[in-house]
């Protein structure tokens, strides 16, 4: 008895969807939240150092989402807010010059955050997702360069979906005062997150 | 002069104690507040605070040394002039500020081992980190690190005008004392 109940239940998921599959070409449209406690998420910098090496990084704590319009991506929208205070380069001294006001000066601004005004496809996998962008309390519009890496059910019951992008930010646009040399007038922002469906 | 400390006067090894700590203090406290400010491209960015983070470790086990030879050959007795209340508070400033240098090394050691970064000392040996890599804590001893210099350089602010208040106002043989002089009473 029990059994084919079992079997009903199942035969009339599978055809239920079936039916549904069709229809629903934007399955994969929704609301993503980034996997912050997986930690599938990255924010990594980039800066050169005396034009002999580069100096690599992250920021440690931030969370963010993103909406995807599968029918229309260029709807598509992030929000990104981080923790500035949790950079992090592998050296304890160089962390606390990071925080100070020399550099991000996280007690004034202890959030940087990027909001997404407009998403510009390129292919299907390439866009342009331009945004507004506040660091050190300035505010300007930056151009992300992004790829979508992948979507789809993960083995755990769930949904997921992936970008990886870069963009390039030149310190003093966002007021950060100190001068580490002609090669490090820029740094290039790496994000990598996977986003979970809600 | 005598090697130990008697009941009247202090011996030399407690003088040398006492002003060679005072100029290395000093000079890292200069050093200090100079060294944080240097631009990135100076010849010395790297140098000065190497040297601050080697002579504040030496000074480290100096300092221990002094309050083991504090024990085995206690300060003379205040002089009969004092009044009880000068004597309290003297002594109380006294124990602060070797108060306020242990926390000094502690923070400072602290600060630059958060990393689990060892500390090189004049490329002579290493300290290791105790602490392995802990989150945040190069802010936290950092900023004690800073505030400690301060309070402690507010404090021998405060006893070397005690010092001298005793000395050209009073007349009498406090400074005298540490300074290897004789007696005047």
């Amino acid at each position: 008895m029990i059994m084919n109940k079992t079997r009903m239940i199942l035969a009339g998921g599978l055809m239920a969807a079936m039916t549904l599959s069709p229809v629903q070409a934007d399955e994969h449209s929704g609301t993503y939240a980034f996997d912050r406690e997986g930690q599938h998420q990255f924010i990594q910098f980039k800066i050169g150092h005396l034009g002999f090496s580069y100096l690599y990084g992250r920021f440690n704590d931030f969370d963010g989402e993103f909406v995807y319009d599968a029918g229309n991506p260029e709807n598509s929208s992030v929000t990104v807010t981080i923790d500035t205070a949790s950079v992090d380069s592998n050296h304890g001294e160089r962390d606390r010059h990071l925080r100070s006001d020399d550099f991000l000066h996280v007690d004034e601004y202890p959030q940087a955050t990027f909001k997404s005004t407009s998403v510009e496809m390129h292919s299907e996998e390439h866009a342009t997702v331009t945004g507004d962008f506040t660091l050190r309390g300035v505010t300007r519009e930056v151009d992300l360069d992004m790829k979508m890496v992948g979507h789809g059910d993960d083995p755990w019951g769930g949904y997921r979906m992936g970008f990886a992008g870069t963009t390039t930010l030149t310190l003093d646009d966002f007021g950060i005062p100190k001068d580490l040399g002609p090669s490090a007038q820029e740094v290039e922002i790496i994000l990598s997150v996977e986003g979970v469906r809600q | 002069m005598p090697f130990r400390n008697t009941p009247e006067t202090f011996g030399w090894v407690s003088i040398v104690l006492h002003w060679g700590v005072a100029i290395v203090v000093f000079a890292l406290f200069g050093v200090g507040l100079y060294m944080v400010d240097l631009s990135y491209y100076h010849s010395l960015y790297q140098t000065l605070p190497h040297w601050h983070r080697s002579a504040g470790l030496l000074l480290s086990a100096v300092v221990l040394l002094r309050l083991t030879w504090r024990f085995y050959s206690p300060p003379p007795e205040p002089l009969p002039s004092h009044s009880a209340n000068d004597q309290r508070m003297a002594a109380l400033a006294h124990w602060v500020m070797y108060l306020l240098l242990v926390g000094m090394f502690v923070s400072g050691y602290l600060m630059s081992t958060a990393d689990g970064r060892g500390i090189k000392v004049f490329d002579w040996f290493q300290v290791p980190s105790v602490t392995g890599q802990v989150k945040n804590l190069e802010d936290w001893a950092g900023d004690l690190h800073y505030w400690l210099a301060w309070t402690l350089m507010g404090l021998v602010a405060l006893h070397a005008a005690a010092a001298i208040k005793h000395h050209f106002v009073d007349r009498d043989s406090t400074l005298r004392r540490m300074l290897g002089l004789s007696r005047k009473d």
